[in-house]
């Protein structure tokens, strides 16, 4: 009993139950075969590319911000690497660089705005949100005079970022994904820079009295938030051989929700790596393993909805839970 | 007492955040093993005064030395690595963190090599909670329990503990007993002699006459940004002291104004303007 209490006290617990109850809902409801759905390509190669941006996204909304940027920050990237490898040609490594400076670049254009402005952040990246789609339509029609453009990936960037595994449909990014999992979860559960992160989302002011460089850590997130996203763009151009103008608008919702429904309080200070991750794997399922069910598809959103709900109802329970905890003698 | 160079001093610190003047012409030592207490009225700037102190604002003109040797620090951290610890007027805990977490946030403990150095989860709780015990809380005895879970009192005493354990040289407590019991205050005053005793500079913001006398060795009283009074102990008399607290008005005074309002609450005036529905 007192196991199972410590458990739900633990950032994580609502999105593993959220995990189950959608499960449940497929099985019983949609008749899905959990051998097929398990084995599908579809919502994992989905969850990786969501996942990765979530994961950093994560971080920041513990931080107790926002950026909701990087919903450009996806074709940006795709494009930056298809016009400079794909359209002109240069060598593949130059494609690659390039999306991962442009996302630092915005990156630190918002953290920089985000320090040393009293704007919310999520106008702030509102703001970049917008004028990053103009810049990439604009200078794609520009440079290129179209809004598609396709790219030959070079073989060794092609097996990096972009192949099928054991020639199946799984993307090489899952493995990027679990990567940066692992990486993050170090960063925020097991060294000391993980503390400075809770810190600061629960009290900005007080962490900053305790010494902690907020503001460097602040703009190092946004980096990392859109350097991720362009990342993903990235390994999008290179996996489909093109990278479009559109796309990546929807996924600015998604990955809020999330690393939402993985436990992450919207107003920072708690949440956990374990915990977006399986929120990531759990609205992928929801939004791809509904393909395997019965269940007409424009159903998917009505559930993302009430998921999403009952998860946010669920952490607020949970949190209140852990702050009054008081555990008997654990010894 | 002033053979060695006092371990904190402000030369003529004026500190202005744009047009808005908070502190005028501040000039203060405090040596080591000294209580200082910091009187003034609300909004005298008490806590801009000691924020100057630890790197959270630098003064707008003047000079900061510390043993005769003059200090810059540009941000809180500096402040800390010369020993100076403060416990601020709000905050200084956070809620959804444990408290073995929250109690080395900024000094973790770290063990592992390069780039795997890991949190020591299991030395801070330890640290942690036998840093509170020591405080006279003996209900905590858990360092993974959230901070938000506990009393006011509790996390108040958390902080102070906080700062005890890592203040080196001067330690800074903004109204350090304001939410805590009478057990818990009476134990801060014992903590504040213990740190004057361990050779610490210590300063000390409070309202209550008593705690300020119970404990100070020199007297600063503030009276909107300017140095009204300051004097050591025994040079003024418990009444005096009482009036300066009260930002130089005549206490006696206050008591005539709070016993007029209450009488004219009972005034027939008063009483039919409460009858109207
Ligand atoms: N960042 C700031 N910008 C502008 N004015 C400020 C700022 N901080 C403080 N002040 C002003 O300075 C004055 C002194 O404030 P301070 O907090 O130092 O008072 P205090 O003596 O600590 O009062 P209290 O006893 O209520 O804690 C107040 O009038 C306050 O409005
Ligand atoms: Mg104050």
């Amino acid at each position: 009993m007192d196991k199972i209490a410590t458990l739900l006290r633990r950032p994580a617990a609502a999105s593993i139950l959220s995990l189950i109850g959608v499960l449940a809902v497929y099985v019983i409801l949609g008749g899905v075969d959990l051998g097929q759905l398990f084995g599908a390509a579809s919502w994992v190669n989905y969850a990786a590319r969501i996942g990765i941006v979530a994961v950093p996204v994560g971080l920041l909304m513990i931080s107790g911000e926002i950026d909701i940027s990087i919903g450009a920050m996806i074709p940006a990237g795709a494009m930056t690497t298809a016009i400079i490898s794909g359209h002109y040609g240069l060598p593949m490594i130059f494609g690659i660089l390039g999306a991962l400076v442009v996302g630092g670049l915005v990156g630190l254009f918002n953290g920089f705005l985000a320090v040393r402005t009293t704007v919310p952040t999520l106008i702030i990246t509102l703001g970049t949100l917008v004028a990053m789609q103009g810049i990439v339509l604009a200078g794609s029609k520009l440079l290129t005079g179209a809004a598609s453009v396709p790219l030959e990936a070079a073989p060794l960037a092609k097996a990096l970022f972009g192949q099928l595994l054991f020639g199946g449909s799984h993307q090489v990014i899952i493995l990027w994904w679990l990567l940066v999992a692992l990486v993050f979860w170090f960063v925020m559960h097991q060294s000391k820079y993980g503390n400075w992160i809770f810190a600061i989302g629960g009290d900005r002011v007080s962490a900053r009295n305790a010494g902690i460089p907020v503001d460097r850590i602040t703009v190092l997130l946004f980096v990392l938030t859109s350097t991720s996203a362009a990342f993903v763009g990235m390994c999008h151009a290179i996996q489909f051989n093109s990278a479009q103008v559109s796309g990546g608008m929807n996924d600015i919702f998604n990955i809020i929700v999330s690393v939402v429904v993985g436990g992450v309080l919207l107003t920072g200070g708690f949440g956990s790596i374990p915990g977006v991750f399986v929120g990531t794997i759990t609205f992928a399922i929801v939004n791809k393993g509904i393909d395997f069910t019965a269940i007409d598809r424009n159903w998917a959103n009505l559930i993302i909805g009430l998921m999403l709900l009952i998860a946010v109802g669920m952490n607020e329970t949970f949190r209140k839970k852990a702050l009054s905890a008081a555990p008997k003698k654990r010894k | 007492m002033s053979a060695q160079p006092a371990i904190i001093e402000l030369q003529n610190v004026d500190k202005s955040f744009g047009p808005i003047d908070v502190l005028m012409d501040i000039s203060l030592k405090v040596h080591a093993g000294e209580v200082l207490c910091l009187l003034g009225d609300n909004g005298a700037g008490k806590s801009t005064l000691i924020k100057t102190l630890c790197g959270v604002y630098t003064p707008t003109r003047g000079k900061m030395l510390m043993d005769g040797k003059e200090v810059h620090f540009a941000r809180p951290r500096d402040a800390q690595e010369a020993g100076i610890s403060t416990v601020h007027q709000f905050g200084g805990t956070f809620p959804l963190m444990s408290i073995g977490r929250s109690f080395f946030v900024g000094v973790e403990p770290t063990k592992g090599w390069g780039p795997f150095k890991r949190f020591d989860r299991k030395t801070a709780n330890a640290i942690a909670v036998q840093a509170v015990q020591d405080f006279g809380i003996t209900r905590i005895d858990d360092g993974d329990r959230l901070v938000g879970g506990l009393s006011g009192g509790e996390r108040q005493s958390l902080a102070i503990a906080r700062a005890v354990h890592f203040g080196a040289r001067v330690l800074i407590l903004d109204e350090p007993t304001a939410a805590l019991g009478v057990k818990q205050a009476s134990h801060v005053l014992r903590i504040v002699n213990e740190a004057k005793k361990r050779g610490l500079a210590v300063i000390f913001i409070t309202h209550q006459v008593m705690h300020a006398l119970a404990v100070g060795d020199h007297f600063a009283v503030l009276i909107r940004g300017r140095l009204a009074a300051n004097f050591m102990k025994g040079e003024k008399s418990r009444e005096e002291i009482t009036d300066l607290m009260a930002g130089g008005e005549d206490m006696a005074t206050l008591e005539a104004q709070i016993a007029g309002a209450d009488t004219e609450l009972h005034s027939p005036a008063h009483a039919r303007a409460a009858a109207k529905p």
